[in-house]
Parts: C-alpha cells; sequence; structure tokens
C-alpha cells in the first residue's frame, strides 16, 4: 500500500527563549517575578541607595589616606580620617608598651605569625596528627606567647601584663578564657550527668550560677571580691584578676556545649565500654569524650565567639583592649574627635575575627553532619 | 573531692574575715536603711528624693530601670527579629542578602562597641541641641538630651471611671463573641470573621465612648521653653540609646532563631497545605506557624534573657539600672561589696530562673502528643 514509511524524528529541542536564561532569566526570576517582588526589589534598591553611597563617600571617596597629623584631616571633614588609625595602629593592636617601643613589636607579631602557621595544618585534609597538633596549640603555645610577649623568660626587656593591651590583650584574654575553661567544662559536663546527687547539683548549681549573672557583674566581682578571698599578701594584677572571672564564667558555657555532645552519644556506647570492662575514666577517656568533644567542636566555637565579643567588657573595669584603647587614642589630645574612625576599625576587626570563626563552625558543623547521616 | 571543696570554702571565708576587719568595713544590711547621699536622674514609677530616699530605694529604682529597657528591648527585638527572619527568607534575591548583611553585621561585632558606637559616634554628636530639635508633626522630639513624646494626662473625675468600664464591658463581650464564633465555626464549619468585625466594633465603642465620658484622657504635649524641652513624656539619651542597640543586635540572633524555625518545618507540610486547599495566608498562619514556633520560642526566650544580661552595659554610657547604680555608685559609696554585689547577682538570678521556667512550661506544653 505504502511503501513510503513515515518516520517521526524529533527535532532538537528549540533554546530557552532569552528571559529564561542566564542573567536576564535570572534577574527576571529573583528580582522582578512578580508585582511585590517588583516593587520590594526597587524600595530595597532605594535603601541601598541612600546607606551605601554616603557610607563608601566617607570611608572610602572623601577618606583621608595620607598624611602625618591631624592637620590633613581638619582640612578635610567630609571624609573619614585613616589617618589617625595608622599613626595608632600600633598602640591599638599591641597595647602601650609596643606602641611605645616599636623595636619589640616583632614580638607579638611573631607569637602571632606561630599561631597562624601552627593552624594551616589543621585546615588540610590529609594531616594526621591533628589531635595532638590542636593539644599543642591549646595547651602548649600558651606558654610560647606568654614568654614572647612578657618577655621575662627569655631575657628581653619586660612588658608587665599591666601594660598589655589593644588587640593582644583582647586576644589573650579571649585564649585564656578558652584554654581554661576547657577542662573545668569537661568536668562540669561529666559532673552533671553523674549519678552521685551531691557532684550533680554542685555541677548544676556552679553552672547555672556563672550563665545566669552577666559578664560585667562577674567582671566586677572578680575586681573587688577576689582580693577579699586571699590572704592579703597574695596581689592579683587587674589582668588576672579578669582572666579568672572570664575563665568561670566561660567554663559554665563550655560545659552545657559539651552537655550538649554527651547527650548526643547513643547508650549502647557507654553499655559497650563497661562491657568490656573499663571503668568510669577509662569509658570518659576512650570512648565517650572522643565522640562526644568531636561532636561538641561547633558548640564550643559558637561559645568561643561570644566570648571574643564579650572580651570587650574589661574596658569598663579599666583594662586597655581593642575597644578600650580605640576608645582612649581617639579621645587622647594629638587626635581628640576621630571616636568614628576608632570605633569603626575597632568593630572592623572584631568582625573579622567572628565571621571567620562562624565560618568554620558552620563548616565543621556540615562536615559532621554529612559524616553522622547515613 | 568533698574535703578540698570544704578547706577552699573555709579558706575563703576565714581570709575574707580577716581582710574585712583590716579595711574597717562592718558587713552587714543595716546600711541599707541609710539615706542615699546621691542623686537618680531618671526614675519614672518609683519616686527618688535626695535626702530622704535610701539604698534600698536605690536598689529597686535600678532593678526597676532594668526591667523597662528590657520589656521594651525585648518587644522590638521580637519585632524586628522577626521582620530581618521573614526577609531572610524572601524569594527576592536582593531582600534576603540585605537581611544577610544585616544578620551577620550585627550579631558579629561585640555589643558594648555598638552601645558606644551609637551613644559616642552617632548620637552625641549628630543630635542637635534641644533648641534645634528635630521635631515630628510638633509632637514628638529628639535631641541631644532625649526623645520627648505626648503625655496621656488622666482626669480625676468620674469620667475616667465610666470609660474604663465601657472599655472593659466591651473587651468582655468582644472575648464572648469570638468564643461564639469558633464554636459556630466547629459545629456548622461557617466561618464569621469575628476578628476583623472585633476591632471595629473595639474602636467604634472607644472612639463614642471618648467623647460620651466627656474626653477624660488628654495629651501633654512637649513644648520648647527657653533652655529645654518641658511637659510631655521625656526619655533620656541614654535610655533611648541603650534600646536602640539592644534592639538592633538581638534581632540579628532572633531573625536566625526564625529563618531556622520556618526552614524547618517539612515540606511536606507546605504541600499537604496547598492539597487540601488553604490558601497562601492561611497556609502560613495555620500550618507552618505553628510548628515553627516550636523551634523559634525557646531559643527565643533565651535570647531575651540574655537581652536583659545585656542591659547591664548601661554602664558605659551612664543609664540607670542595677549594675550602674547599685554595683557601681552605691558599692563605691559604702564599701560593701560582698552584699551589694551578691544582691546584684541575686537579681539576676531571679530572672534566669523565671526565663527558664517560663521555657519550661512552653516545652511541656508543646511537646508533641505522640500516639
Amino acid at each position: 500500500m505504502a511503501d513510503k514509511v513515515m518516520t517521526f524524528e524529533k527535532l532538537p529541542d528549540r533554546p530557552p527563549p532569552m528571559s529564561q536564561v542566564g542573567i536576564v532569566g535570572w534577574v527576571r526570576e529573583n528580582l522582578f517575578g512578580s508585582k511585590t517582588n517588583t516593587i520590594l526589589t526597587l524600595v530595597s534598591l532605594y535603601v541601598l541607595y541612600i546607606l551605601v553611597v554616603p557610607l563608601v563617600d566617607w570611608a572610602v571617596i572623601n577618606a583621608n589616606w595620607v598624611g602625618e597629623d591631624k592637620s590633613v584631616c581638619d582640612a578635610n571633614k567630609a571624609g573619614a580620617c585613616w589617618v589617625f588609625i595608622a599613626a595608632r595602629f600600633n598602640q591599638i593592636m599591641f597595647g602601650l608598651y609596643y606602641g611605645a617601643n616599636p623595636d619589640q613589636i616583632w614580638r607579638p607579631t611573631l607569637a602571632f605569625a606561630l599561631l597562624i602557621v601552627l593552624a594551616i595544618p589543621l585546615f588540610i585534609e590529609s594531616f594526621k596528627y591533628k589531635l595532638q597538633l590542636g593539644a599543642f596549640i591549646l595547651f602548649g603555645y600558651p606558654f610560647v606567647i606568654f614568654a614572647l610577649i612578657h618577655g621575662a623568660w627569655l631575657g628581653l626587656p619586660v612588658a608587665g601584663t599591666s601594660e598589655w593591651g589593644g588587640f593582644m590583650l583582647t586576644f589573650v584574654l579571649a585564649s585564656v578564657g578558652i584554654v581554661g575553661a576547657l577542662p573545668i567544662g569537661i568536668l562540669l559536663a561529666l559532673g552533671r550527668r553523674s549519678e552521685l546527687p551531691v557532684i550533680r547539683t554542685f555541677s548544676i548549681a556552679f553552672i547555672e550560677f556563672w550563665r545566669g549573672t552577666p559578664l560585667i557583674t562577674i567582671l566586677f566581682m572578680a575586681s573587688v571580691m577576689l582580693p577579699l578571698f586571699f590572704p592579703s599578701e597574695v596581689d592579683f594584677d587587674k589582668v588576672l584578676r579578669a582572666m579568672i572571672g572570664i575563665t568561670m564564667f566561660q567554663s559554665a558555657y563550655t560545659a552545657e556545649a559539651i552537655r550538649g555532645g554527651l547527650q548526643a552519644i547513643p547508650k549502647g556506647q557507654f553499655e559497650a565500654a563497661e562491657a568490656l570492662g573499663h571503668n568510669y575514666w577509662k569509658m570518659m577517656a576512650f570512648i565517650v569524650l572522643p565522640q562526644a568533644l568531636r561532636i561538641s567542636i561547633p558548640g564550643i566555637v559558637n561559645t568561643f565567639i561570644a566570648l571574643f565579643k564579650d572580651t570587650s567588657l574589661v574596658s569598663i573595669i579599666g583594662l586597655l583592649d581593642l575597644l578600650n584603647m580605640a576608645l582612649i587614642t581617639s579621645r587622647s589630645l594629638e587626635w581628640k574627635g576621630f571616636d568614628l574612625e576608632g570605633f569603626t576599625f575597632a568593630a572592623f576587626i572584631f568582625w573579622i575575627c567572628c565571621y571567620a570563626m562562624s565560618r568554620y563552625s558552620r563548616a565543621i558543623e556540615d562536615k559532621i553532619d554529612k559524616a553522622t547521616k547515613y | 573531692m568533698l574535703g578540698l571543696i570544704i578547706w577552699a570554702l573555709t579558706t575563703i571565708f576565714t581570709n575574707t574575715i580577716h581582710n574585712l576587719e583590716e579595711r574597717g568595713i562592718q558587713t552587714g544590711f543595716s546600711f541599707l536603711d541609710n539615706v542615699a547621699p546621691f542623686g537618680i536622674g531618671f526614675s519614672p514609677i518609683i519616686e527618688f528624693k535626695l535626702g530622704t530616699s535610701t539604698y534600698w530605694d536605690v536598689f529597686f529604682i535600678g532593678i526597676q530601670n532594668t526591667i523597662l529597657v528590657s520589656v521594651f528591648g525585648v518587644v522590638a527585638a521580637t519585632f524586628l527579629g522577626f521582620v530581618i527572619g521573614i526577609m531572610r527568607l524572601s524569594p527576592n534575591w536582593l531582600l534576603s542578602r540585605f537581611a544577610l548583611t544585616y544578620i551577620e553585621v550585627f550579631r558579629n561585632i561585640p555589643v558594648l562597641l555598638q552601645i558606644m558606637f551609637w551613644n559616642f559616634a552617632i548620637f552625641l554628636p549628630l543630635l542637635p541641641s534641644p533648641r534645634q530639635s528635630l521635631s515630628f508633626a510638633d509632637s514628638l522630639f529628639l535631641n541631644g538630651r532625649g526623645l520627648y513624646m505626648p503625655k496621656p494626662i488622666f482626669d480625676s473625675g468620674v469620667g475616667i471611671w465610666i470609660y474604663a468600664i465601657i472599655a472593659t464591658v466591651t473587651v468582655i463581650g468582644l472575648f464572648m463573641m469570638g468564643r461564639w464564633a469558633k464554636k459556630r465555626q466547629d459545629e456548622s464549619g461557617e466561618r464569621f470573621p469575628a476578628r476583623l468585625i472585633g476591632a471595629g466594633i473595639l474602636l467604634a465603642v472607644l472612639l463614642i465612648g471618648y467623647f460620651v465620658s466627656g474626653s477624660p484622657i488628654s495629651l501633654e504635649l512637649p513644648t520648647l521653653a527657653r533652655f529645654n524641652l518641658t511637659g510631655g513624656l521625656e526619655i533620656p539619651l541614654p535610655l533611648f540609646v541603650l534600646w536602640f542597640s539592644l534592639t538592633t543586635y538581638t534581632a540579628s540572633f532572633i531573625a536566625e532563631n526564625v529563618r531556622g524555625g520556618i526552614q524547618s518545618v517539612a515540606k511536606g507540610q507546605t504541600e499537604a497545605a496547598c492539597a487540601v486547599g488553604l490558601q497562601r495566608t492561611q497556609m502560613l498562619r495555620l500550618v507552618i506557624i505553628p510548628q515553627a514556633m516550636r523551634v523559634i520560642v525557646p531559643p527565643t526566650i533565651s535570647q531575651f534573657l540574655n537581652l536583659t544580661k545585656n542591659s547591664s552595659l548601661a554602664v558605659a554610657i551612664a543609664y540607670e539600672e542595677v549594675v550602674n547604680i547599685w554595683a557601681g555608685t552605691a558599692l563605691n559609696q559604702t564599701g560593701q561589696a560582698l552584699i551589694i554585689i551578691a544582691m546584684t547577682v541575686a537579681v539576676y538570678e531571679c530572672l534566669s530562673l523565671l526565663t527558664s521556667f517560663a521555657l519550661n512550661v512552653y516545652n511541656k506544653r508543646i511537646q508533641l502528643v505522640e500516639r
């Protein structure tokens, strides 16, 4: 009948219209998808315009970048005076002693550089000795940094704790807080889950006491009450008092973060450890804590971020941390009236540190999530 | 272990007694009844009179001011937090980036730095003197000393009582109408727009009742005198700045809670709500938000507690709350470190216990009933 075989041939897909793909498509879908969307986009654009344009003008375009002293900034009031930050950079970062002795600045710089070099392998996937390195950073490195910035142990010119300041002091306080709080926090977390009522009650009371009180009250407490608790021969300097207060405060928060980790360990792990004949401490040290601590790392990092921000409170009891240093340098005779620049710079430093740490904690969290989901 | 703790406590105790004797401080609660030799500028509810008010008054004024700024902060931060959190989930890319930037900027900078920044670098230098106050409709004024608002004045006559009775009766009536509407919907499925009608009735009754009872409430507007604004409700600048900074800071955390909560609602719930034919607003109100609240509320309550604790940073900008005037001024005046610090800590411990109590009650109530 028909020698002509009908064949259906599929034509190649036509490309989607220009308005659906590429930048145009993306803009249409995400910014102008509907009437409300369009209005929202326009309003956002307007708000951005009134916020960002003056900010960029002030901070970048009209800013005073080069110069020697205040006169440059007084001549041009429309922009930020970064000359001030450049002139007082050493003080804001390293405190009064190192600000006055620029030839000694290599000491804190070396200490920070060492930390960065030591921390790099922690981010390398294939590096095998992460645990040992982490332990060294937590418990060995503090002695190195103390030796370097204090100086007495190495026979360098001594910079006493009362002369520490700036970002360096902020960093030292936060680090002492986390390093001191970790062992206490582990003990408290174990205590809170202990079966002995005395220890459990004590741990709960201790944790809730420090968690319920604002840090500033604790710092007041440390600065007015600590001297009362010890024989009058024992002399505490201000920085040490703040360190003790911060460590106590932080240990309660660390304990709660670790408790979260402990709760996530399945019961079978405890039972298996007991079946193997481990006693309590062996079970905790070799079976439970290694798993619990790994899960609680993001939580601990988050409490550390909070602590890092909270160290700024020591400026209220008169320590010259990053915030207070920015404040007093912008009120010194030479640079009076540059509060805005001082605060902005301090905020910028805090922001970079905290943001980086929060990204890190998020990344670990994702990694743990992936590892525990089947 | 126990022996060690007991030993440490006794050593601390004997040392303290010894040190206090050496400094000639008589520890005891008797100083609380003494007259406080300093003034307090801001005390809206408890009156402070220089020369007659005692240290007890100072303590309670401190607590009052702490609670005042915390309550306003909590309300505003919750509102702002929800707005930013929902913006963060908007399909509009620009808007969600905007919210993200807000969150990341505000929560990664110390709150003390933010308070000082707003106070010393923004509001104090930029706000004008009282004579050049920024004014809004001649009733709201903002200047370097504070924010001035109209103050409601209640008449002392019988009118105010009539008005109060009218308002109470209306509210009770509307409440009953709401119950009736719900019952009818449960029984017959017919809907009655109780909220809309109720709001209309309430507004009408309040307006008409106001004139019927002879305008018992009037507003006192702040007016510009020679050097300053007089009359009206004055909110001192430190309170305003503290409220502003605590709100913007805490809102960034609440926004994250809100985002996490809404995202935690399983996608199947949205699809199921669509499948039974709910409109978008109904879906949000009846399906998504009730489930999201379960996740949002607990961390948000702890943010409320954090806000209250952070209000102690008022020390830096001289707002007169409990840490500032009690653990600060009163302590310096009397030297009673032990008792004053203990009382301050007790205030916060009470607030903290109250918060965890509220949390536990909430958690019990919303616990999933599993069958």
